[in-house]
């Protein structure tokens, strides 16, 4: 086996909610979207309009900045409306499914006999090229850049996150495919990263062309963003590409097939799911027929993704384009008469100071409630608990705030993304909004750089 | 409860902008969030939050401060007793009683004082009312002697929270630990209220029915003139049966303080140790080379002499004003240790170093701390050189 990194500093908050590993098929989804909020640094130019016929994988619009990279429809049918948010920034292009299911051909071939260009090329004409995205930034690759690595994690460490051994099963041959389209993308190594605490599925151990790494320890071990600390830290001027799995098996469909095909399995989670499932669905499909009918009563918050990282959408809204996890979760609208006083038997808290500690099994249904006011910083030492990199956090956050561009490099901002963030957001007992300040700080230094 | 929410929500609407008392909605809003717990939810970012807030912060630490006030009160009524009448024995009640009546109204004043001060600046500025003061507020009188007179409590509460906090910006922006502020300024503006051997037992700068030859001399003044063998038996100091300022006496009181606040993850044990650590390393230094009797008291007793402990535990861990990093935080602590006895058995005129020790190393975090992330910086630089090279 090879070197195994254990994460130390981190943290697994216990969930009520976890998925049943069982994988049923979603019923078809009438709507479907691509939400160009997904990707940071967009500025989006529409290339389809309201009314225009698609196939799967005709484009739907394109960023300025990047005009190779185009995004494409992940379902035939019809561009039914195009929503938009403040200063008319566009939310989501939406596309009525036909349930024809029309691929546009790309033409099926094998990656290890293709030159990089013309891998690169096929990508991105499919639209499958935005699922490559790159560090520092975290924005879609840049097809000019030679990374120095690619890294993929094979499995994800977020709260009631889907075990991605159950939803590769039986994808060797496309995982392989995409693995070997994305080999000529880089003159240095793929990492593949697995869990050492139980053996990864054949999908990921027999892959070739990889150098598989074992990690182990809490959430964030599974973020992206901390393997590349621990293997191939990333400084001023280096490019890392990432790619998740699912991904890497879409890209092996596109040579193996020659069709843009993103289905992918998910998991249903959270307290508030009746039945928290796995489910056949594809990127960007409405939610509403898998959670309508399968959640429980009250207000609730549906969020595409895991609850550290995910956004906000609601009850028929559309899966987003990295996230293979649905959570439900209640929302928190409530007051609560003296609540920082009582003892706080079903409250969870990193810090012993509720009660809750005495039940160290216990999952728990935790709600959207701030629990307390936004406050200026005054305890310390609480973000370097959940925070693995070797990395000032608060020092970094501060640096951020000041608009200290110099001092922001110095620090790492490089090396880091808000999803690395997330447990720092969640424990800090002033509130303070970390992930945004540390995307603001990103898109700071992206602009100021380029 | 829901008739309390529904008037405070049928009032609500007087105090926001707009409103008749639009003046009062910094005030406002603190009770109200006092009394309930806001239903305000996470809109961006991480969708659940950990129960943790900065309320309940500060009420463990007051928690953890408890033991020492009610030690205290007890103590002051025990210690006047002690001056006053000693052949007559009173129950602890009647002690605690004596000192309640002394000690309650120093806390009331800090408090209303502190608070008020607190409520306008956060009126003016349009910010939430912080939640720091609940503990400054509880720290001032525990660090007085009882004699202190209230106006002054109210002075040098004034002093702290304005000069030491309001304008730095609030909690969270100070240098200087309020409540040693506080004591800093009572000890240089007005030191015959705050050093000596007769201002720590009630009634003894009076004067009146003392008993004849009693000495209020604390046992670290005692050590420090060289009177060794008056120095009580080191389970009194540990137990806390000594003069002192009202909350510092008693070593155990602040170690099950220091339980509390190292238990629910509230306190740094990191710099709790380090200061010990470095005051036991002080006084052994101190010890290899006695010449004289202060030198050579054994270096634990030293902790539990003084304010050592209260020091180490509840005001060198205040996260505000002492290093930030894991690592500064142990050469802050170990900084303070060291200076704490250096100064109480170098320089007799301020025998009580923990004080000055504490401030000045809140001087110095900051530095300690650019310092640490320095290193971090010099080694990302390195690993891009070897990288590039």
């Amino acid at each position: 086996m090879s070197k195994v990194f254990t994460i130390k500093r981190g943290l697994d908050i216990p969930l009520k909610g976890k998925a049943e590993k069982v994988i049923k098929k979603a019923s078809d989804s009438q709507y479907y979207a691509v939400k160009p909020i997904d990707f940071h640094g967009m500025r989006t130019k529409l290339v389809s309009k309201v009314g225009d016929k698609v196939k799967v994988g005709t484009p739907l619009f394109y960023n300025k900045l990047q005009p190779s990279v185009q995004f494409t429809s992940p379902v035939s049918g019809e561009v039914v409306s195009v929503n938009r948010g403040e200063r008319r920034k566009i939310l989501e292009v939406v596309i009525e499914n036909d349930q024809k299911y029309n691929y546009e051909d790309f033409g099926a071939q094998d990656p290890s006999q293709l030159e990089r260009e013309h891998i690169i090329e096929k990508v991105l004409q499919s639209g499958l090229w935005p699922v490559i995205r790159q560090r520092p930034y975290s924005t879609v690759a840049n097809p000019e850049d030679k990374p120095k690595s690619i890294f993929i994690s094979a499995f994800d460490s977020a709260p009631l996150a889907p075990d991605y051994d159950l939803i590769v099963k039986g994808e060797n041959q496309n995982f392989q495919k995409g693995i070997n389209a994305l080999k000529k993308l880089t003159e240095g190594t793929i990492h593949l990263n697995v869990n050492a605490d139980y053996p990864p599925s054949e999908v990921f151990t027999k892959a070739k062309g990889v150098q598989l790494n074992h990690f182990t320890g809490p959430h964030p071990s599974g973020n992206v963003g901390v393997q590349i600390n621990k293997l191939d830290p990333i400084n001023q001027g280096d490019v890392v590409w990432y790619v998740y799995p699912q991904d890497v098996i879409a890209i092996g469909r596109l040579f193996d097939k020659g069709i843009y095909d993103v289905s992918k399995v998910i998991a249903l989670t959270g307290s508030e799911v009746k039945k928290p499932l796995y489910y056949r669905f594809v990127k960007g499909a409405s939610i509403k027929s898998i959670v309508e009918g399968n959640v429980k009563e009250g207000e609730l918050r549906y969020i595409s993704g895991n609850v550290l990282t995910g956004k906000k959408i609601n009850s028929e809204g559309y899966l987003g384009y990295f996230d293979d996890q649905v959570t439900v979760i209640p929302e928190g609208k409530y007051y609560e008469f003296l609540g920082w006083a009582k003892p706080g038997f079903k409250k969870y808290s990193t810090s012993r100071s509720f009660w809750s500690w005495l039940q160290t099994s216990k999952r728990y249904r935790i709600d959207t409630n701030l629990k307390g006011g936004e406050r200026a910083y005054v305890v310390s030492g609480e973000y370097e608990k959940v925070f693995p990199m070797n990395i000032y956090p608060v020092q970094l956050i501060k640096a951020i705030l000041i608009e200290d561009i110099e001092l922001m490099e110095k620090l790492g901002i490089y090396e880091v993304d808000e999803e690395d963030f997330a447990l720092c957001e969640f424990i800090c007992t002033s509130k303070t909004p970390v992930q945004s300040i540390v995307r603001r700080g990103l898109d700071l230094m992206r602009e100021e750089m380029s | 409860m829901n008739a309390l929410r529904k008037y405070i929500n049928k009032i609500k609407p007087h105090f926001e902008k707009g409103g008749k008392y639009e003046k009062l909605q910094s005030t406002f809003e603190a009770f109200e969030t006092l009394l309930f717990v806001p239903n305000k939810v996470t809109t961006q970012g991480t969708h659940i939050r950990d129960a943790m807030d900065m309320k309940r912060t500060m009420i463990i630490v007051v928690i953890a401060m408890v033991p020492a006030i009610l030690f205290g009160m007890w103590n002051v009524g025990y210690q006047h007793h002690m001056a006053t009448n000693p052949e007559v024995t009173i129950t602890i009640l009647q002690s605690f009683w004596e000192g309640f009546k002394l000690v309650f109204p120093i806390i009331v004043v800090s408090y209303v004082t502190g608070l008020a001060i607190e409520f306008i600046f956060a009126q003016v500025r349009g910010h939430e009312v912080n939640e720091g003061f609940l503990v400054s507020g509880m720290l001032i009188p525990l660090v007085v002697p009882v004699d202190v007179p209230l106006w002054m409590v109210a002075v040098a509460t004034a002093f702290a929270v304005i000069i030491g906090k309001e304008v730095f910006g609030g909690t969270g922006m100070n240098i200087l630990n309020p409540a040693l502020t506080a004591r800093a300024f009572l000890f240089f503006a007005y030191p015959a209220y705050m050093s000596g051997n007769d201002v720590w037992i009630h009634g003894l700068m009076k004067g009146e029915n003392i008993v004849d030859g009693f000495s209020g001399a604390t046992p670290l003044a005692q050590a420090a003139e060289g009177n060794v063998e008056a120095m009580p038996p080191v389970q009194d100091m540990f137990f806390g049966m000594i003069p002192g300022s009202i909350g510092e006496t008693s070593t155990l009181a602040v170690l099950i303080g220091a339980a509390i606040l190292l238990y629910t993850g509230v306190g740094s044990w990191r710099i709790m140790f380090s200061t010990f650590a470095g005051g036991l390393i002080m006084g052994l230094i101190f010890n290899a080379f006695a010449v004289n009797e202060f030198m050579s008291i054994p270096a634990w007793e030293h902790l539990f002499l003084g304010g050592f402990a209260f020091g180490a535990v509840y005001m060198a861990t205040d996260p505000v004003t002492a290093a930030q990093t894991n690592k500064g935080k142990y050469i802050y602590g170990f900084l303070i240790g060291i200076l704490a006895i250096l100064i109480r058995v170098v320089n007799p005129a301020y025998p009580e170093g923990v004080m000055l020790a504490i401030l000045l190393m809140n001087v110095f975090a900051p530095l300690i701390d650019h310092y640490v992330v320095e290193g971090n910086i010099k080694k990302r630089l390195k690993r891009a050189k070897v990288k590039a090279a």
